[in-house]
Protein backbone atom coordinates (compact mmCIF):
# COMPACT_ATOMS: atom_id res chain seq x y z
CA UNK A 1 0.00 0.00 0.00
CA UNK A 2 1.00 3.65 -0.89
CA UNK A 3 0.72 5.78 2.33
CA UNK A 4 0.92 9.57 2.58
CA UNK A 5 2.65 11.18 5.95
CA UNK A 6 2.01 15.15 6.69
CA UNK A 7 4.84 15.18 8.89
CA UNK A 8 4.76 18.54 11.18
CA UNK A 9 8.16 19.65 12.17
CA UNK A 10 7.48 22.00 15.30
CA UNK A 11 10.04 24.29 17.37
CA UNK A 12 10.22 22.43 20.74
CA UNK A 13 8.01 25.14 22.99
CA UNK A 14 9.70 27.84 24.76
CA UNK A 15 12.93 28.32 22.11
CA UNK A 16 12.86 31.38 20.87
CA UNK A 17 11.11 31.65 17.11
CA UNK A 18 12.22 35.05 15.64
CA UNK A 19 10.71 33.64 12.21
CA UNK A 20 7.24 33.33 14.17
CA UNK A 21 7.82 36.46 16.07
CA UNK A 22 8.20 38.58 12.38
CA UNK A 23 5.20 36.29 11.02
CA UNK A 24 3.30 37.98 14.23
CA UNK A 25 4.90 41.35 13.92
CA UNK A 26 3.56 41.18 9.93
CA UNK A 27 -0.29 40.19 10.60
CA UNK A 28 -0.30 42.81 13.85
CA UNK A 29 0.55 45.26 11.36
CA UNK A 30 -2.16 44.41 9.30
CA UNK A 31 -4.73 44.87 11.56
CA UNK A 32 -5.10 41.38 13.19
CA UNK A 33 -4.20 43.21 16.38
CA UNK A 34 -5.45 39.97 18.17
CA UNK A 35 -2.86 37.86 17.43
CA UNK A 36 -0.80 36.34 20.41
CA UNK A 37 2.42 34.36 18.83
CA UNK A 38 2.69 32.51 15.86
CA UNK A 39 5.54 29.46 16.07
CA UNK A 40 6.80 28.48 12.38
CA UNK A 41 7.77 25.39 11.77
CA UNK A 42 7.51 22.72 8.68
CA UNK A 43 5.43 20.57 6.92
CA UNK A 44 6.57 17.71 4.92
CA UNK A 45 4.80 15.17 2.80
CA UNK A 46 5.92 12.04 2.67
CA UNK A 47 4.46 9.41 -0.11
CA UNK A 48 6.22 5.53 0.73
CA UNK A 49 4.94 2.21 0.25
CA UNK A 50 4.54 -0.36 3.22
CA UNK A 51 2.91 -3.15 3.98
CA UNK A 52 0.12 -1.86 7.05
CA UNK A 53 -0.53 0.62 9.01
CA UNK A 54 1.96 -0.67 12.15
CA UNK A 55 4.88 -0.56 9.23
CA UNK A 56 3.56 2.65 8.01
CA UNK A 57 4.14 3.82 11.37
CA UNK A 58 7.21 2.55 12.48
CA UNK A 59 8.61 3.66 9.16
CA UNK A 60 7.51 7.77 9.67
CA UNK A 61 8.71 7.18 13.28
CA UNK A 62 12.15 6.17 11.73
CA UNK A 63 12.04 8.94 9.53
CA UNK A 64 11.45 11.67 12.22
CA UNK A 65 13.93 10.39 14.75
CA UNK A 66 17.07 10.09 12.46
CA UNK A 67 16.39 12.65 10.00
CA UNK A 68 13.00 14.82 9.86
CA UNK A 69 13.26 16.54 12.94
CA UNK A 70 16.29 17.41 15.25
CA UNK A 71 15.35 16.19 19.28
CA UNK A 72 17.62 19.09 20.27
CA UNK A 73 15.76 21.88 18.74
CA UNK A 74 12.37 19.93 17.56
CA UNK A 75 9.48 17.45 17.81
CA UNK A 76 7.37 16.23 15.23
CA UNK A 77 4.10 14.92 15.11
CA UNK A 78 2.56 12.97 11.78
CA UNK A 79 -0.93 12.13 10.38
CA UNK A 80 -1.11 9.27 8.54
CA UNK A 81 -3.11 7.86 5.98
CA UNK A 82 -3.42 5.30 2.58
CA UNK A 83 -2.76 7.31 -0.25
CA UNK A 84 -3.25 4.44 -2.88
CA UNK A 85 -3.93 0.51 -2.57
CA UNK A 86 -1.13 -1.79 -4.16
CA UNK A 87 -3.64 -2.42 -7.16
CA UNK A 88 -3.88 1.40 -8.00
CA UNK A 89 -0.07 1.49 -7.47
CA UNK A 90 0.55 -0.78 -10.29
CA UNK B 1 60.72 24.31 6.67
CA UNK B 2 58.55 24.21 9.93
CA UNK B 3 58.93 21.01 12.84
CA UNK B 4 55.72 19.42 11.36
CA UNK B 5 56.49 19.75 7.53
CA UNK B 6 53.70 18.09 5.95
CA UNK B 7 51.47 17.94 8.15
CA UNK B 8 48.65 16.30 6.54
CA UNK B 9 45.14 17.95 6.53
CA UNK B 10 42.42 16.54 4.52
CA UNK B 11 39.41 18.59 3.87
CA UNK B 12 35.91 17.58 3.52
CA UNK B 13 33.92 19.41 0.69
CA UNK B 14 30.12 18.41 0.31
CA UNK B 15 27.50 19.53 -2.36
CA UNK B 16 27.88 23.51 -1.46
CA UNK B 17 30.94 23.54 0.51
CA UNK B 18 32.88 27.19 -0.07
CA UNK B 19 35.13 27.71 2.17
CA UNK B 20 37.72 24.37 1.61
CA UNK B 21 39.98 26.53 -1.24
CA UNK B 22 40.53 29.47 1.61
CA UNK B 23 41.58 26.11 4.13
CA UNK B 24 44.16 24.61 1.02
CA UNK B 25 45.50 28.05 0.39
CA UNK B 26 46.43 28.40 4.18
CA UNK B 27 47.92 25.43 4.71
CA UNK B 28 49.51 26.25 1.80
CA UNK B 29 51.16 28.67 3.61
CA UNK B 30 51.83 27.21 6.30
CA UNK B 31 53.82 24.46 4.34
CA UNK B 32 51.44 21.79 5.30
CA UNK B 33 49.99 19.15 2.76
CA UNK B 34 46.51 19.39 2.01
CA UNK B 35 43.80 17.88 -0.33
CA UNK B 36 39.91 17.75 -0.11
CA UNK B 37 37.98 14.59 0.37
CA UNK B 38 34.52 14.12 -1.08
CA UNK B 39 31.99 13.69 0.78
CA UNK B 40 30.96 10.19 -1.10
CA UNK B 41 34.38 8.79 -0.29
CA UNK B 42 34.85 6.77 3.00
CA UNK B 43 38.51 7.14 3.55
CA UNK B 44 40.34 9.70 4.74
CA UNK B 45 43.35 8.27 4.15
CA UNK B 46 46.55 9.24 5.95
CA UNK B 47 45.06 12.53 7.38
CA UNK B 48 46.72 14.35 10.33
CA UNK B 49 43.71 16.45 11.19
CA UNK B 50 40.21 17.05 9.29
CA UNK B 51 38.43 19.95 8.34
CA UNK B 52 34.81 20.47 8.05
CA UNK B 53 34.59 23.93 6.07
CA UNK B 54 32.47 26.59 5.61
CA UNK B 55 29.29 26.23 2.90
CA UNK B 56 25.98 25.51 2.12
CA UNK B 57 26.10 21.34 2.53
CA UNK B 58 23.66 20.02 0.43
CA UNK B 59 21.84 23.49 0.53
CA UNK B 60 21.61 23.07 4.19
CA UNK B 61 18.20 22.38 3.34
CA UNK B 62 15.83 20.54 5.81
CA UNK B 63 18.18 21.91 8.40
CA UNK B 64 22.07 22.92 8.18
CA UNK B 65 24.16 20.18 8.23
CA UNK B 66 20.85 17.79 8.04
CA UNK B 67 22.01 15.69 5.50
CA UNK B 68 25.57 16.27 5.23
CA UNK B 69 25.69 14.10 8.30
CA UNK B 70 24.68 11.35 6.44
CA UNK B 71 27.23 11.76 3.75
CA UNK B 72 29.45 8.42 3.80
CA UNK B 73 32.68 10.03 4.57
CA UNK B 74 31.06 11.22 8.26
CA UNK B 75 31.58 7.44 9.35
CA UNK B 76 35.36 7.95 8.62
CA UNK B 77 35.17 11.36 10.52
CA UNK B 78 33.30 10.52 13.34
CA UNK B 79 35.74 7.36 13.82
CA UNK B 80 38.50 9.58 13.94
CA UNK B 81 36.95 12.41 15.86
CA UNK B 82 36.63 9.26 18.62
CA UNK B 83 39.73 7.72 17.82
CA UNK B 84 41.33 11.60 19.44
CA UNK B 85 42.11 13.10 16.02
CA UNK B 86 41.69 16.72 15.59
CA UNK B 87 38.66 17.87 14.11
CA UNK B 88 38.09 21.45 12.97
CA UNK B 89 34.41 22.20 11.98
CA UNK B 90 33.99 26.40 10.63
CA UNK B 91 30.65 27.58 9.89
CA UNK B 92 28.81 25.11 8.26
CA UNK B 93 31.24 22.47 9.69
CA UNK B 94 30.19 23.27 13.03
CA UNK B 95 26.89 23.18 12.06
CA UNK B 96 27.28 19.11 10.87
CA UNK B 97 29.73 18.29 13.71
CA UNK B 98 26.54 19.27 15.36
CA UNK B 99 23.83 17.19 13.46
CA UNK B 100 26.50 14.08 13.79
CA UNK B 101 26.38 14.45 17.51
CA UNK B 102 30.22 14.81 17.64
CA UNK B 103 29.73 18.52 19.46
CA UNK B 104 26.18 18.97 21.71
CA UNK B 105 23.35 21.64 20.70
CA UNK B 106 22.31 22.58 17.34
CA UNK B 107 22.65 26.51 15.37
CA UNK B 108 19.49 27.93 14.70
CA UNK B 109 18.32 31.05 12.21
CA UNK B 110 19.96 34.31 13.73
CA UNK B 111 17.83 35.87 16.12
CA UNK B 112 17.76 38.66 13.76
CA UNK B 113 16.80 36.94 11.25
CA UNK B 114 19.77 38.30 8.31
CA UNK B 115 22.95 37.14 7.36
CA UNK B 116 25.59 38.58 9.03
CA UNK B 117 28.88 38.87 7.26
CA UNK B 118 31.28 40.80 9.57
CA UNK B 119 34.28 41.02 11.05
CA UNK B 120 33.61 39.85 15.25
CA UNK B 121 35.72 39.66 18.20
CA UNK B 122 36.13 36.89 20.52
CA UNK B 123 37.45 36.27 23.69
CA UNK B 124 39.29 32.71 24.28
CA UNK B 125 38.01 31.18 27.33
CA UNK B 126 40.15 28.29 27.62
CA UNK B 127 43.20 27.41 25.96
CA UNK B 128 42.83 23.75 25.10
CA UNK B 129 45.13 21.76 22.68
CA UNK B 130 45.04 20.67 19.47
CA UNK B 131 43.34 23.78 17.96
CA UNK B 132 43.87 26.54 21.41
CA UNK B 133 47.15 26.01 22.12
CA UNK B 134 48.58 28.06 25.57
CA UNK B 135 51.71 28.79 22.86
CA UNK B 136 49.32 30.70 20.79
CA UNK B 137 46.76 31.83 23.22
CA UNK B 138 45.59 32.14 26.34
CA UNK B 139 42.55 32.66 28.85
CA UNK B 140 41.29 36.35 28.43
CA UNK B 141 42.76 36.82 24.96
CA UNK B 142 40.82 38.92 22.68
CA UNK B 143 41.04 37.69 19.14
CA UNK B 144 39.66 38.72 15.91
CA UNK B 145 37.60 36.82 12.75
CA UNK B 146 35.30 37.30 10.25
CA UNK B 147 31.89 35.67 10.54
CA UNK B 148 29.48 34.60 7.28
CA UNK B 149 26.44 32.97 8.38
CA UNK B 150 22.53 33.21 8.39
CA UNK B 151 22.56 30.48 11.09
CA UNK B 152 24.56 30.59 14.24
CA UNK B 153 22.52 30.77 16.56
CA UNK B 154 23.74 28.28 19.54
CA UNK B 155 21.20 26.47 20.98
CA UNK B 156 21.37 23.61 23.79
CA UNK B 157 19.53 22.81 26.78
CA UNK B 158 20.28 24.81 30.29
CA UNK B 159 21.81 21.73 31.82
CA UNK B 160 23.93 20.98 28.10
CA UNK B 161 25.07 24.60 28.44
CA UNK B 162 26.11 24.27 32.04
CA UNK B 163 27.75 21.00 31.44
CA UNK B 164 29.33 22.66 28.81
CA UNK B 165 30.53 25.72 31.10
CA UNK B 166 31.55 23.48 34.00
CA UNK B 167 33.70 21.29 31.77
CA UNK B 168 35.56 24.51 30.14
CA UNK B 169 34.23 23.78 26.84
CA UNK B 170 32.80 27.15 25.71
CA UNK B 171 36.34 28.06 24.12
CA UNK B 172 35.32 31.28 22.17
CA UNK B 173 32.30 33.92 22.91
CA UNK B 174 31.09 36.67 20.81
CA UNK B 175 32.47 40.38 22.95
CA UNK B 176 32.74 43.31 21.98
CA UNK B 177 36.58 45.16 20.89
CA UNK B 178 36.55 45.90 25.24
CA UNK B 179 35.89 41.83 25.58
CA UNK B 180 32.65 42.62 27.32
CA UNK B 181 29.95 39.92 25.83
CA UNK B 182 26.83 42.52 25.98
CA UNK B 183 23.89 41.10 23.57
CA UNK B 184 24.74 44.33 21.15
CA UNK B 185 28.33 42.54 20.96
CA UNK B 186 26.53 39.37 20.29
CA UNK B 187 26.26 38.78 16.23
CA UNK B 188 23.24 35.90 16.25
CA UNK B 189 21.89 35.41 19.47
CA UNK B 190 23.71 32.60 20.68
CA UNK B 191 22.62 31.54 23.85
CA UNK B 192 25.74 33.05 26.84
CA UNK B 193 27.14 34.05 23.72
CA UNK B 194 29.23 31.04 22.70
CA UNK B 195 30.89 31.30 19.48
CA UNK B 196 33.21 28.01 19.78
CA UNK B 197 32.83 24.75 21.88
CA UNK B 198 34.89 21.80 22.19
CA UNK B 199 34.28 18.22 22.88
CA UNK B 200 35.12 16.48 26.12
CA UNK B 201 37.88 15.62 24.09
CA UNK B 202 38.96 18.75 23.10
CA UNK B 203 40.23 17.53 20.06
CA UNK B 204 36.80 18.44 18.11
CA UNK B 205 36.39 22.21 17.95
CA UNK B 206 33.53 23.80 16.48
CA UNK B 207 33.12 27.14 15.72
CA UNK B 208 30.94 29.58 13.83
CA UNK B 209 33.89 32.11 12.80
CA UNK B 210 36.12 31.31 9.68
CA UNK B 211 39.64 31.22 11.04
CA UNK B 212 40.67 30.39 7.38
CA UNK B 213 39.52 33.84 6.36
CA UNK B 214 42.06 35.63 8.96
CA UNK B 215 45.40 34.23 7.97
CA UNK B 216 46.91 36.92 5.89
CA UNK B 217 47.31 40.66 7.06
CA UNK B 218 46.02 41.80 3.61
CA UNK B 219 42.86 40.30 3.69
CA UNK B 220 42.44 41.96 7.64
CA UNK B 221 44.12 39.98 10.51
CA UNK B 222 45.90 36.81 11.41
CA UNK B 223 44.00 35.85 14.46
CA UNK B 224 42.92 32.26 12.75
CA UNK B 225 46.67 31.80 11.91
CA UNK B 226 46.55 30.89 16.12
CA UNK B 227 44.19 28.25 15.77
CA UNK B 228 45.75 26.92 12.79
CA UNK B 229 49.82 27.01 14.50
CA UNK B 230 47.99 25.68 17.38
CA UNK B 231 47.81 22.13 15.56
CA UNK B 232 50.67 22.34 14.34
CA UNK B 233 52.42 22.73 17.84
CA UNK B 234 50.42 20.24 19.05
CA UNK B 235 51.37 17.55 16.29
CA UNK B 236 54.87 18.25 16.99
CA UNK B 237 54.17 16.67 20.60
CA UNK B 238 53.22 13.60 19.03
CA UNK B 239 55.29 10.75 19.80
CA UNK B 240 54.04 9.03 16.95
CA UNK B 241 54.24 11.65 14.56
CA UNK B 242 57.48 12.84 15.56
CA UNK B 243 58.74 9.32 14.85
CA UNK B 244 56.95 8.73 11.71
CA UNK B 245 58.42 12.11 10.21
CA UNK B 246 62.17 10.96 11.01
Amino acid sequence: MRWLAEVHVRLRPGIADPEGQTIAGGLQALGYTTVDEVRSGKLLRVTFTADDHAAAEATVAGMCRRLLANPVMETADWELRVEAAESEIA
Amino acid sequence: MTATDGLRLAVVVFPGTWSERDFLHVAGLLGWSARTVWHAETDLGDADAVVLPGGFAHGDHLRTGAIARFSPIMAAVQAFAEGGGPVIGSCNGFQILCEAGLLPGALMRNDHLQFRCDWQWLRVERAVAPWLDADEVQPGDLIRMPISHGEGRYYADEATLDELEAGGRVVLRYTDSTGEASPDANPNGSLRAIAGIVNEGGNVLGLMPHPERASEAEVGGTDGLRILRSLDRWLTRQPAVAERRL
